[in-house]
């Protein structure tokens, strides 16, 4: 992959070369049949969340009936509260835990990340390249691949089974994005403001809070919200790693409503809406920064 | 720490130390910054890696006691498992299906979301939700939605006229494959569009236009001007998408996972079968490390036949 540093076009202005052009004629048409289409394909994509909407208001006994009904005969909201103390799952926990790994790994990330991005962009040393590169490979290597080797490491440390685990894990794997996208933010700012800042006396550590962070501040958005999505929606390592019902995120939990023989659909939807609810408005809000990132990070 | 910003202002891009003995003074003062992205990666990327290589040629108990060095034993293992050349011949299936269908609608999906329409930034939005939702939760709804008893979406097919009466798509190992790859697509689908979106930005506006403008020959404009230009995030997309389909492991598990037998298994859900069903943490482990070489090779490949990076 062609590694190396650019200038991310963060002005989302380029962007949205949108509506320029004046509609007329066979072209005004053209647009009514495109935002046609348009509408199409976001009713595909939005299809299997309505369901699950849908699905999580009506009674266990509807959600499993031959034949199925669109709408429920008898809209019950309650699901959303009894979903919360059922045999299947300890519910409250999983909710907790998600929301405690997800936000420590977020900020760990951040922690480890902003420096090395930040002097990465900056300086150049022996072994700068060989750093970013070390960093690309962990992109390559999931958890999936390495669970077995995760799972044996954290036995042998007497860890296997908490929430430090996996925040180390989710860390760690979502360490390269966030490296490489405030990498190219830091990379895009003037260095002549940083030296204006030193020749006024500020000490490095000031330089970076005072002066850059505010200037990449979109970057490091970007970077947590990629990030805590993530960590929020990781499966693999947690099904291996988290043995206690307790301990599991919301993604394994789940996956208990679904039995062999019965199974508790309207938990199951009741549950999802409550966990992809905020990551969806998280990602919207970054949708623009979206595509500035991936040609930042990704694409040159 | 801050004698660096003393170097003249002239360098545009980084500053280099000057003189040869500064080198390793200049490494260390860049391990502060550095060390704990180098720790956390090599604790918990590197090391585990290492053990896991390391670990395929011991011989473990189901409880994790170490019976000391089994030399390639848990490799011959693998080798004499029945189901292997099945689980090799769906994993290549899996891969290379998912992959190219996605990259195909996305490049599609791309060219249409960077026109300008009404409600374009609605369209775009809709398409972000499965790349936020968690997939284990996306297949889920699908994998109820299709019960061949109270799932809507089959019922829909039948009330559409699609199907004369609901089919058992999740029951057998062949179609339950095949779903699983249709869902895979589709929550590939926001993540490669999104980069191939964004591939598009970095190609001239007046480039674009005057492709666009170009009727009667559209598709040979966009296949001479537009897809040449695209190469570097096409490249980006495809690899990523590599990495994630090939180790996708809950689309299969929550689709496929009550069906018996390995006829819809991967190299990456038979890991976990392994680990979870077997407690065979070697055996696992040798074949995560069978897992990475195969990435590493179809990656290898993929850049040495495709040649993505190449400028024209």
């Amino acid at each position: 992959m062609a590694a190396t540093t650019t200038s991310p076009s963060a002005d989302p202005a380029v962007l949205q070369v949108d509506g320029g052009r004046p509609a007329r004629g066979s072209r005004g048409r053209r647009r009514v049949l495109m935002a046609v289409a348009g509408g199409v394909i976001a009713l595909v994509f939005v299809l299997p969340y309505l369901v699950m909407l849908i699905g999580s208001f009506k009674s266990r006994a509807e959600i499993l009936q031959v034949p199925p009904t669109y709408l429920p005969q008898e809209w019950l909201p309650s699901n959303y509260v009894d979903m919360w103390s059922t045999p299947e799952t300890p519910l409250p926990y999983n909710l907790v835990s998600t929301i405690v790994i997800s936000v420590c790994a977020t900020l760990l990330v951040l922690a480890v990340a902003a420096p090395a991005a930040y002097y990465t962009a900056r300086f150049r040393f022996p072994g700068r390249l060989v750093f970013l590169l070390l960093v690309l490979v962990t992109q390559m290597l999931q958890p999936t691949v390495l669970a077995a080797g995760l799972f044996r490491q954290f036995v042998t440390l007497g860890i296997n089974d908490t929430w430090l685990a996996m925040i180390l894990v989710n860390s760690a794997f979502n360490l390269s994005f966030a490296v490489w996208i405030m990498h190219s933010f830091f990379a895009a700012i003037p260095r002549e403001l940083d030296e204006a800042a030193a020749l006024d006396g500020a000490s490095r550590l000031q330089i970076l809070r005072r002066v850059t962070m505010p200037l990449v501040w979109p970057g490091v958005v970007t970077a947590i919200i990629f990030t805590f999505v993530a960590c929020w929606n990781e499966f693999a390592a947690s099904l291996v790693i988290l043995t206690t019902a307790e301990n599991q995120p919301l993604s394994v939990a789940l996956t208990k409503f679904v039995g062999q023989y019965e199974s508790a659909w309207q938990y199951v939807f009741g549950v999802s809406i409550v966990g992809i609810v905020p990551v969806v408005i998280l990602f919207a809000l970054i949708e623009k920064r979206l595509v500035a990132g991936l040609t930042a990070g990704a694409v040159k | 720490m801050t004698t660096q910003t003393e170097t003249r202002p002239v360098r545009r891009h980084s500053r280099r130390p000057r003189g040869g003995s500064s080198r390793w003074g200049t490494l260390g003062r860049a391990l502060p910054w550095l060390g704990p992205t180098l720790v956390l990666i090599a604790g918990v990327v590197f090391f585990p890696a290492g053990y896991m290589a390391w670990t395929s040629f011991r011989d473990l108990s189901q409880f994790g006691v170490d019976n000391g060095p089994a030399g390639l034993d848990n490799y011959t293992r693998l080798l004499e498992f029945t189901a292997l050349s099945r689980v090799l011949t769906n994993t290549v299936v899996w891969v290379v299906g998912v992959v190219v269908v996605t990259v195909l609608i996305s490049l599609g999906l791309a060219q249409f979301l960077d026109k300008a329409f009404p409600g374009r930034r609605l369209v775009r939005l809709a398409i972000i939700i499965p790349w936020a939702a968690s997939v284990v939760m996306t297949t889920t709804v699908v994998y109820y939605g299709l019960d061949p008893f109270y799932g809507i979406i089959n019922a829909f097919f039948v009330d559409i006229g699609l199907l004369d009466r609901p089919y058992g798509f999740t029951r057998n190992a062949v179609p339950a494959f095949l779903t699983a790859m249709g869902i895979a697509v589709f929550v590939s689908l926001p993540f490669t569009t999104y980069t191939l979106l964004a591939g598009l930005q970095t190609i001239p506006t007046d480039v674009r236009e005057a492709a666009q403008m170009d009727g009667a020959g559209s598709w040979a404009t966009y296949r001479r001007i537009i897809l040449p230009l695209l190469r570097p995030a096409l490249a980006v997309a495809t690899i990523i998408n590599i990495i994630n389909v090939f180790n996708s492991l809950p689309i299969l598990q929550v689709i496929t996972g009550s069906i018996p037998g390995y006829n819809a298994d991967t190299t990456t859900t038979l890991i976990f079968k392994f680990i979870r069903a077997d407690r065979q943490i070697d055996t696992a482990s040798a074949l995560s490390v069978v897992n990475f070489l195969i990435v590493l090779a179809v990656i290898l490949v993929y850049l040495r036949v495709v040649r993505p990076m190449r400028e024209d």
